[in-house]
């Protein structure tokens, strides 16, 4: 599949389940997954497929039952939450659907903060958050405050704000589902530029033509994971609307 | 991340928030205020009043008859305690309430019946005339020293000496107009009458003694004058112990401290009650603000904030809170303290260690009210947390 050797993300045997009210819900079973450098993965499933599950397992916000997550070498499935904080600030970046911008702060105070929190001193982290405010295009809105930029530009922002810890591993949940189509391109076309100066890049979503922009598409159905979910949607593939049509197949 | 960004990112979600920072702190401007004002009240009071008890001369005893029905004390006994090495001066002291009139003008007034040891052993002075003497005391002569309110209140555009004065019914010439010597322990020492033992005791219809002044020969023989009256007496009256006492000033001065210091720690202590009050309402709004900020916190946490850093923040944001509230709140008590000093009579004692001590305790309240909800949001869940709108 890839010519590297060494996965930056290696999942081996991934387990989750949940208790909701009296039923046991497995989120998760079994599921093994490696991500190498210089991937565009995206995964693929429809609401309670358990890729909300997955990608906070990915993320770092939570941990698995039972497997094994090894990010960079290190296994996180046993990480306690000092551990876990420092990996998400270093290791990845997060971009969400709704951007989750902090309102009351500025972009460029918005792109410092995880920088803030790995204690770097303000004139180093502010630089570092202009070159990254840069790097996606939006010179000269630094003051800004997150309510006073449209849509595209508040998730150009996120993806500032992810960047700017220089992680290996970018995870977008959602990144488009906020936006319009011409936007969405844009933030698109963003992603795939950062993919080629080498980031790591995961686009989790539910629909099909923005996760066929990625290199490599993982489908994730009732907890399990299938690799080339792409082709298995060809060709009516699914889209919001689309929920019967999908289960049809 | 350390303290200081901790500090400006407080100030910053405080700016965010004016009114409600404000209406918060009000609990602790008010309480720290109070604390400060109260205290202050109370230690100015004891102080002024240990104080008027010093200027009365630290080396007088007084000796009170409590029931003149069973200690009849008389003229005649006094000379025993004159006899006393320790003793300078006895003033034997018959007091009562009675009507002054001059003309016109009349008053109510205390007057106190004694001899002419009075105005040595109260350290008394005069601003015109003369004081009463022995002889007038054993003849029964009709004359009076007055204070120097009831001198001017009977003779407002005169000189009293040697005018008279309807006191009862009864004339009375005026021989003395004793120095002002203000109010004291709430009674003034300038609306009063001084006249001889004898015919006040007969203008009051009262035979017995209630009260002798006595003046001990030098600062030290204090104690041992207090026990040689104390001797006599018990010689005088045996088994009646319970219907007089001998005190001297520094008793009474301890008596009177540790009944305002009572005062001071009572009003302190209401005071603290409503800076803790000011407290719980510094948790209350941490509380809301930590739910109504559930999403900011899930953020903060997806790109890399710790607990530590979250428990700060809000840790921070509380004590932040508090301390601003404490320093508007000396400010407002020093403040208000001054305005009483300026408009009301009542001194105001500022104690530094008071001040400091509420300022220092409105911090500790910041840290103990906000540990609470800062442990509360640091160990939110971040998945919970940024699936909240």
């Amino acid at each position: 599949m890839s010519n590297m050797t060494k996965p930056i993300i290696d999942i081996k045997n991934m387990k989750k389940s949940y208790v909701l009210g009296d039923e046991t819900v497995h989120a998760l079973q079994d599921v093994s997954l490696q991500i190498y450098e210089g991937d565009f993965l995206s995964i693929i499933g429809p609401s309670g497929s358990g890729k909300s599950t997955f990608m906070n397992m990915l993320g770092c916000l939570d941990t698995p039952d039972g497997g094994e997550y090894l990010l960079d070498g290190k296994n996180v499935a046993t990480m306690k939450d000092l551990e876990l904080a420092m990996v998400r600030n270093v290791k990845i970046g997060f971009i969400f659907q709704h951007f989750n911008l902090l309102n009351k702060l500025t972009a460029l105070e918005n792109v410092e903060l995880p920088l803030v929190y790995r204690g770097m001193g303000a004139k180093e982290r502010r630089e570092k958050a202009a070159a990254c405010l840069d790097l996606v295009g939006l010179t000269g809105r630094y003051q800004h405050l997150p309510t006073q930029l449209s849509g595209g530009q508040q998730q150009r922002v996120a993806i500032a704000r992810a960047l700017a810890g220089n992680p290996s591993v970018l995870l977008a949940d959602e990144p488009t589902g906020a936006l319009d189509s011409k936007t969405s391109k844009e933030v698109l076309q963003l992603l795939k530029e950062l993919n080629e100066k080498g980031h790591v890049i995961i686009v989790i979503t539910h629909d099909l033509e923005v996760a066929k922009q990625a290199k490599r598409v993982v489908r994730i159905h009732d907890g399990k994971v299938f690799e080339n979910g792409g082709d298995w949607f060809e060709p009516v593939g699914i889209n919001q609307d689309g929920v019967k049509e999908y289960q049809r197949q | 991340m350390n303290l200081l960004e901790s500090i400006k990112m407080a100030l910053k979600s405080i700016k965010g928030n004016k009114l409600r920072a404000f209406l918060t702190m009000l609990g602790i401007i008010i309480g720290v205020a109070s604390v400060i004002t109260l205290v202050g009240v109370g230690q100015g009071s004891s102080n002024s009043v240990t104080e008027e008890i010093g200027s009365l001369g630290t080396n007088l005893l007084t000796l009170s008859v409590t029931d003149t029905e069973s200690v009849q004390l008389k003229e005649d006994q006094l000379d025993q305690f004159n006899e006393l090495n320790g003793i300078s001066e006895v003033a034997p002291i018959v007091s009562g309430r009675v009507t002054a009139k001059s003309g016109e003008n009349s008053t109510q007034v205390s007057i106190t019946g004694t001899t002419s040891s009075y105005l040595t052993v109260r350290d008394l002075s005069l601003s015109q005339g003369r004081f009463l003497s022995d002889m007038e005391n054993e003849l029964r002569q009709k004359v009076v020293v007055l204070g120097s309110d009831t001198a001017s209140t009977l003779f407002p555009r005169k000189n009293p000496i040697g005018e008279s004065v309807q006191i009862n019914g009864v004339s009375f010439k005026v021989i003395g107009v004793l120095e002002s010597v203000g109010s004291s322990l709430g009674t003034s020492g300038d609306s009063v009458i001084i006249a001889p033992l004898s015919i006040t005791q007969r203008l009051t219809k009262s035979t017995t003694i209630g009260t002798i002044y006595l003046k001990a020969q030098d600062e030290q023989m204090v104690d041992r004058a207090k026990f040689q009256v104390q001797g006599v007496m018990t010689t005088l009256f045996p088994n009646l112990s319970d219907y007089y006492s001998v005190s001297s000033q520094e008793d009474l001065m301890e008596t009177m401290s540790s009944v305002s210091d009572t005062m001071t720690v009572m009003l302190g202590g209401i005071a603290s009650i409503s800076l803790l009050v000011g407290g719980i309402g510094v948790m209350n709004i941490m509380l809301v603000s930590v739910s109504e900020r559930t999403k900011e916190i899930g953020i903060r946490k997806a790109i890399g904030a710790n607990r530590k850093s979250i428990l700060l923040q809000f840790l921070i944001e509380a004590v932040v809170l508090s301390v601003i509230g404490g320093l508007i709140g000396v400010a407002l008590g020093l403040g208000i303290s001054r305005l009483i000093e300026v408009f009301s009579s009542l001194a105001i004692s500022y104690s530094p260690t008071v001040t400091l001590a509420a300022f220092l305790f409105s911090f500790a309240i910041g840290i103990i009210f906000g540990v609470f909800p800062a442990n509360k949001a640091s160990k939110l869940n971040p998945i919970q947390a940024l699936r909240q709108e």
